[in-house]
């Protein structure tokens, strides 16, 4: 068997070899053939596209924020301005250990757990490669200092300054300025996006929330060349941010200074108006909040304390507080009795402490009752059922009107609706009649229900701004100027479309207004004539007084008091105490102010309350009479 | 043509400068390639760095360097190389093993090795040089085409150094070393049936090597083919490079002036995707006039593989000029988003060092087996 010997054959093997690498060179330039279609694909086929895809990279549309409108007191006192602040942003792709950095960090400046879940939700978002993400939303002073020195250590911290608004006042104007904050997922849903696009704060509350639109300004855009790290190498185009309009309230700080300060630590409320213009000149609500906490990152821990409180700071008490305005609402119903002509300034009620509807067992006390019968003020007309607060001669007209009549009439000084311009948010308070009454309890309209609401009680609510709106009414005999923040803007502003004036009180002669306002003065400066003879606030505020003041306390019921029943103050719950009100205004023949005090659960109208008031008309007019 | 060149040298005493470079062992139309080739990439680097000196004074440095690699491979004897491949190759195994027992360790793997006295540098280098020639050495006296025993042991040859690189772990200089390797088994003859059997039997096993592939080499490979699935992670650079290349257009945008790689959108821009920079910048007409120049070395090279004598040096010229045209072709392609992404420079033109005189010591040892008539 012939074995076959491999002989190698070099020239065969040559041959064989040469074919092959031709082969291999028109495999090689099929190869880079189908290489340059790929080229030709993208180079010239889909060129547009990537043409755009380049620009897009490389030119970006940046929002820029408009810088938020100004707001000043009528003095041009600055409440709200803004301030650069400064955050503290990584930029993860330029940090190798991330968790590493973020600890080092944290040796430098405090990181709480918030900041910490923020900034990994942050992370977790779609952004572009090299977007720094925030990581502490505002720095001090000190700790920019620290963190500029060790820049060196972390190559990705970038520190960003940014506008944002500042209250200097902080809790001073919370209620009546209110604040701006984060734009929330919810605001977005309602904003316009491309407006929005570049703001992080939206007013909520007070001025803020109300003049918002013009308040925002318009945003502007830049287009700008970025590197892949998000520097911008050069702005290409801008349309710049119109500033957002700057307005002038009624408010006048130092008011407003005094009437927090008069209040004190009490729960309450202050509306000081102009009854000239209706310009809201103070608006304080006790607690208040530090607005600036919601701009500069609200911690949870103090937004908790802020919401969970029982003293309710976050509540403004002004606008949307409440409360049946008790005696307070007696002027109003001495007006409905004279208009609709069941009585007379000289009709004469022989009041014995209480009250009893025909074929009723039901007794109806004075606020003086006391167990042993006594504390009827006598026979009494009805000046000195006003400036002593009788019940029984109130019962007695409450009883005469129909509730229509006195709905109807009471309506007109603007209880039941919201009559403000530019209050944000105002509550409508509460004038019950026998319709409402109907539809909210299924009941029909009693007698006794006329009775309460003759002595403000029963199920009447008001709110504060609507109580200085009665005194303003008053002040103004009749004449009603709606309520207002506004004094006055650069330009128009875009929320500015006023409601129609309200209508004057309709009913009462000038000589009945003359002489509701002569017996709110007695309410003040009738004194040394025994107790029955007294205006009831007198004692507490009707001495050494440099002007007339016409006023009218109120003692706002909280719970029932049961029948033939008399409470001690101190045996009561605090939050079950009555509400204290005084409504005044003055000069009584010149009205430049009328104000409301609410104290919540403060006890006596004219013992609590009306020294608030003293208090805050002192400081407005005091200085005005010095200056004369 | 080569006879011609031969006359000419015989009869005149007067040697024109180009025949004077064959005197001095150096092939003058390769050189010119080449030489081209790295002056073009040196230009288009200084523009990938966005004109920093210090980046392009170290490739100057560098590229020196492998030139002079170059001239000094070429003057060795053929017979040198012969005699002591496989002294160098064992030498070469030896290393990757030494890798794995002592290397440093670096982003995850075990590539370097530190020996005393010696700069740290990558065994792998080795192989890429080694493997071919070992291939070269074993198949220079067999018959070819090779009978299946020499296959199986040329194979063996191969998967040891590729299978050490894999377990480092770098799968694509694996791919590589391996590359060369089985480019020197082509030339030798292999049945074009068994590569058909090979390919079957690769894309069968395909989805089973699916799972052995880590987690960041299926992201890559998903990638290719959406790269919009994970844009700012593993699609990223294909996005930018492509976006880059298609934003040139014919013309380009100008030297210095692409907005991708000036901009830095373009990741890498003068490392492993510098193509993308010529791409954007010089446009179609750039990218064509490099992938002709590539086109040029591989036939110079393919040319003066069937023009030598010895099977050692035809399929050892074969084998690492077409090792060349691997590397040209998969660092394009993934640039250009046809393969996935694998750590593979643009030869001679990415910035970084020991890849370039590699390439360049084996076109030295190319113009040394061409040039030396005797050995």
């Amino acid at each position: 068997m012939a074995t076959a010997i491999r002989i190698k054959d070099n020239l065969n093997e040559k041959r064989a070899f040469a074919s092959r690498v031709a082969l291999m060179y028109l495999l090689a330039c099929l190869l880079m053939a189908g290489v340059i279609v790929r080229m030709l694909q993208l180079q010239v086929w889909e060129h547009e596209i990537y043409q755009t895809r380049s620009e897009e990279n490389r030119i970006q549309v940046q929002p820029l924020a408009p810088t938020r409108g100004l707001i000043y007191d009528r003095h041009g006192v600055l409440l709200a301005d803004n301030r650069p602040v400064f955050s503290l942003g990584l930029v993860s792709e330029q940090i190798d250990d991330l968790d590493q950095t973020i600890a080092d960090i944290g040796d430098l400046v405090p990181l709480i757990e918030e900041d910490l879940q923020g900034f990994r939700d942050r992370l977790k978002r779609q952004r572009r490669p090299f977007e720094p993400v925030a990581l502490k939303l505002t720095l001090t002073e000190e700790e920019i200092a620290r963190l500029a020195a060790n820049r060196h250590r972390f190559p990705g911290m970038q520190i960003t300054a940014q506008l944002v608004r500042h209250y200097p006042f902080g809790p001073l104007l919370s209620h009546a300025v209110g604040s701006v904050r984060r734009v929330t997922e919810e605001d977005l849903k309602r904003l316009d996006p491309v407006r929005y696009s570049a703001t992080r704060f939206i007013g909520k509350r007070g001025v803020e929330q109300f003049y918002e639109n013009s308040l925002h300004g318009e945003i502007g855009h830049q287009q700008v060349e970025t590197d892949a790290h998000g520097r911008i190498r050069q702005v290409l185009n801008i349309t710049p941010p119109g500033y957002g309009q700057n307005i002038t309230l009624h408010l006048d700080s130092r008011l407003q200074i005094a009437a927090s300060a008069a209040l004190g630590d009490r729960r309450g409320a202050v509306v000081a108006l102009d009854p000239r213009s209706g310009g809201i000149l103070a608006m304080v609500s006790k607690p208040e909040y530090d607005p600036n906490f919601f701009v500069s990152g609200i911690s949870a821990e103090q937004y908790k304390v802020y919401s969970t409180s029982q003293e309710r700071p976050l509540f403004n008490r002004a606008v949307n507080g409440q409360y049946a305005p008790g005696s307070t609402f007696k002027p109003i119903v001495a007006m409905a009795a004279l208009t609709h002509g069941v009585t007379t300034w000289d009709e004469i009620i022989d009041d014995r402490g209480s009250f009893k509807l025909p074929n009723q067992a039901r007794i109806y006390r004075n606020w003086s009752w006391k167990k042993n019968n006594s504390g009827g003020q006598g026979p009494i007309a009805m000046r000195r059922a006003i400036y002593r607060s009788s019940n029984v001669y109130f019962y007695h007209m409450a009883s005469r009107l129909h509730i229509d009549q006195l709905a109807s009439f009471t309506a007109q000084f603007g209880i039941g609706q919201v009559t403000s311009v530019d209050v944000a948010d105002a509550s409508r308070g509460l004038l019950p009649d026998p319709i409402w009454k109907l539809g909210a309890r299924g009941e029909r309209w009693y007698p006794g229900d006329n009775i309460n609401v003759g002595i403000g009680q029963g199920d009447l609510l008001v709110t504060p701004l609507q109580l200085a709106t009665v005194a303003m009414v008053i002040a103004n005999r009749g004449h009603f100027v709606r309520p207002q923040m506004l004094m006055a803007s650069d330009g128009p502003l875009a929320e500015f479309d006023p409601p129609p004036p309200m209508k004057d009180v309709q009913g009462p002669t000038p000589e009945d207004w003359e002489n509701l306002v002569d017996a709110m003065e007695d309410v003040v400066h009738r004194g040394n004539q025994g107790f029955r003879g007294n205006g009831t606030a007198w004692a507490y505020i009707g001495q050494n007084i440099g002007y007339r003041m016409a006023g009218k306390s109120g003692t706002a019921q909280v719970v029932g008091i049961k029948q033939g029943e008399e409470y001690e103050e101190e045996e009561l719950d605090e939050f079950n105490r009555k509400h204290a009100w005084f409504i005044a205004f003055a000069p009584a023949d010149d009205p430049q102010i009328a104000i409301a005090v609410l104290v919540e659960n403060g006890g006596g109208g004219s013992s609590v309350a009306a020294p608030v008031a003293r208090e805050v008309i002192d400081a407005f007019l005091l200085p005005q009479i010095a200056h004369r | 043509m080569s006879k011609d060149f031969t006359r000419t040298l015989d009869q005149t005493g007067g040697l024109r400068p180009a025949a004077r470079l064959v005197q001095i062992h150096l092939d003058p139309l390769m050189l010119l390639f080449l030489v081209t080739i790295i002056g073009y990439g040196l230009i288009v680097l200084y523009s990938a760095v966005n004109r920093d000196e210090t980046y392009f004074t170290a490739q100057l440095v560098r590229m020196g360097l492998a030139l002079a690699a170059l001239i000094i491979a070429a003057q060795l004897n053929p017979a040198i190389y012969f005699r002591w491949t496989p002294v160098f190759y064992i030498a070469g195994v030896v290393l990757l093993a030494l890798v794995l027992v002592m290397g440093v360790q670096a982003k995850g793997a075990q590539r370097w090795l530190e020996l005393p006295g010696l700069p740290r540098f990558q065994p792998s280098e080795i192989s890429k040089l080694a493997v071919p020639m070992m291939v070269a050495w074993y198949f220079h006296d067999r018959r070819l085409p090779p009978s299946f025993k020499d296959l199986a042991v040329a194979m063996l040859i191969i998967l040891i150094p590729a299978g050490f690189i894999v377990v480092q772990p770098d799968l694509g200089t694996a791919i590589l070393v391996a590359a060369a390797g089985f480019a020197v088994l082509l030339l030798a003859g292999l049945p074009w049936r068994w590569i058909l059997y090979a390919g079957l039997a690769l894309a069968a096993a395909a989805p089973g090597l699916w799972y052995t592939l880590k987690e960041y080499q299926k992201q890559r490979i998903l990638t290719l083919f959406d790269p919009q699935s994970d844009p700012l992670g593993a699609g990223w650079n294909t996005i930018q490079a492509t976006t880059a290349i298609g934003s040139g257009g014919v013309y380009g945008k100008g030297l210095f002036e692409g907005t991708q790689s000036q901009l830095n959108f373009l990741p890498e821009s003068h490392t492993d995707f510098i193509i993308a920079v010529i791409g954007e910048e010089l446009g179609l007409i750039g990218v064509a006039a490099f992938i002709l120049l590539y086109l040029m070395v591989l036939g110079r090279g393919l040319y003066m593989a069937s023009a030598a004598h010895q099977t050692y040096s035809r399929l050892l010229i074969g084998g690492l000029t077409l090792v060349f045209f691997v590397y040209v072709f998969v660092n394009i392609s993934m640039v250009s988003g046809l393969l996935p992404v694998v750590g593979v420079p643009l030869p001679l033109v990415s910035y970084g060092g020991t890849s370039a005189i590699t390439l360049m010591a084996s076109f030295g040892i190319v113009m040394s087996l061409h040039t030396h008539k005797t050995w």
